[in-house]
């Protein structure tokens, strides 16, 4: 059986879900933070972490985005093979979805046109959009507004397969390290291991939107998932970079198979603002 | 220490404060990121003008949400200062006070801080909703055309930072 859809239902969904996500945090990174104010060693982490307690307060009440860079609309969305959209093109009604969400949500444009002639769209448009056909008849969307201060220190690292686990770590610690103030700390530090090039990087950003604190289903992956975030933890760069031991709340990683001569490893890191919101339709 | 500052911030005050130290601000402060600040280092080789007087202001690296009805300003914390790093030294270099961000600056940024006595400040990145509550007025003064990225003249009222570049060479970053 075919389910039919008309695309206006996907621009309605869109632009609801940009304004949720951009003033409210879901329940796993919010219990994440009030988690971390708690064990925090150091008082000026500690008064950082109060803060974006009370600021995450203020943005649900009083609707002001949580951060003022709302981000770059990211889209990953998960089509069953028995629908059938009908209305017009997919891609241009999820695009009318972020123009009304960043509109009528008073959320900042953040987009230029050309990366080169750097022109504003005004509308927040386009969206990053990854599709996926999948069994079913129901459509799942996941979007996440990525805001940039984060993004810029996310990194592709091409590992030869002789460095192995030690190899990811280090790639691991080396970007949190670099990031260290930059990326808005405490973070999510999601990781892409496998695939190719481009591959790796989208597992990494999709790594993001998984709960904080749920591990990977994978053993090994899930005790890698740990370690790292012990690791990542005692770097001391802590809550806005002035030390501490909060400075992730999780390292999420997702893996893909990957080729003989390759171990690629993408970290895309995302500041304590991890928006994400799913819905499925 | 905890210092609350009436801007503008003098050379005198700027060398009292070291880095770890909380400052609570009031007053005037201007606002540009990274396409502002292109436009004035051009409007520099150009002219030699810019859209406001930098000497003795602080330059907050900002672009906000839109405002709702009825409302000041939307959210409106810092952005990564290293991006504005290529344009800084001359602005210090021309007397400007300060800069309010967050992240690590360039060694010629740092240098420059020193040389013309100035600060940099770091307000809590992410905290945009909580900051916004501190801005009493914001007005539009230059490049209107560039959105949230142009030059906000803004009035504060106990906005809170934290000292991580002082006048002595000290960097909070760096432990």
């Amino acid at each position: 059986m075919t389910r039919e859809f008309d695309v206006s239902l996907i621009t309605e969904n869109i632009a609801e879900m940009c304004i949720e996500a951009n003033h409210f945090l879901s329940e796993d990174m919010k219990e994440a933070l009030y988690a971390a104010a708690e064990r925090e060693d150091s008082p000026v982490g500690r008064e950082i972490l109060s803060q974006l307690k009370e600021n995450l307060k203020i943005a649900g009440e009083d609707m002001i985005p949580i951060c003022q860079d709302t981000g770059m609309a990211v889209l990953f969305m998960e089509i069953g093979q028995d629908v059938h959209l009908t209305g017009g093109d997919l891609e241009e009604a999820v695009n009318a979805g972020v123009k009304k969400g960043y509109t009528e949500g008073y959320l900042r444009k953040s987009v230029v046109s050309d990366p080169l002639i750097r022109e504003n769209t005004g509308d927040n448009t386009p969206a990053v959009i990854h599709v996926r056909i999948v069994p079913g008849d129901k459509i799942k969307l996941t979007l996440a507004p990525k805001g940039f201060g984060s993004e810029n220190m996310s990194r592709v690292f091409m590992l030869k397969p002789a460095q192995g686990v030690e190899g990811v770590k280090d790639a691991v610690l080396t970007a949190v390290k670099d990031a260290g103030p930059n990326a808005c700390p405490p973070v999510v530090v999601g990781v892409g291991i496998g695939g190719d090039f481009e591959k790796a990087a989208i597992l990494a950003k999709q790594a993001l939107t998984r709960e904080a604190g749920k591990n990977s289903e994978l053993p090994h992956i899930a005790a890698l998932e740990k370690e790292l975030l012990d690791m990542v933890n005692e770097t001391d760069i802590g809550p806005g970079g002035l030390g501490g031991n909060t400075t992730a709340f999780a390292v999420n990683i997702n893996t893909y198979a990957t080729h003989i001569a390759g171990l690629p490893v993408a970290v895309n890191i995302c500041c304590h603002v991890n928006r994400h919101v799913t819905r499925i339709i | 220490m905890e210092y609350r500052i009436d801007l503008p911030l003098t050379k005198e005050y700027a060398e009292k404060l070291r880095i770890g130290d909380k400052v609570i601000f009031t007053g005037t402060i201007f606002t540009a990121r990274d396409a502002a600040h292109k436009r004035m280092d051009e409007s520099l080789d150009k002219d030699g003008t810019l859209p406001f007087d930098i000497k003795g202001n602080i330059i907050y690296y900002m672009g906000p949400s839109p405002a709702r009805p009825g409302r000041v300003i939307g959210s409106a914390g810092p952005t990564t200062a290293s991006r504005m790093d290529k344009y800084t030294p001359r602005l210090l270099d021309l007397g400007m006070a300060g800069m309010i961000g967050k992240g690590k600056r360039t060694p010629e940024v740092l240098d420059a801080v020193v040389r013309n006595k100035a600060v940099y400040f770091a307000a809590i990145g992410g905290a945009g909703a909580l900051l916004s509550k501190c801005i009493k007025s914001s007005e539009v003064i230059a490049y209107d055309d560039l959105g949230t990225e142009a030059v906000r003249k803004l009035y504060v009222e106990d906005f809170p930072c934290i000292v991580v570049a002082d006048t002595a060479g000290g960097n909070l970053y760096d432990r």
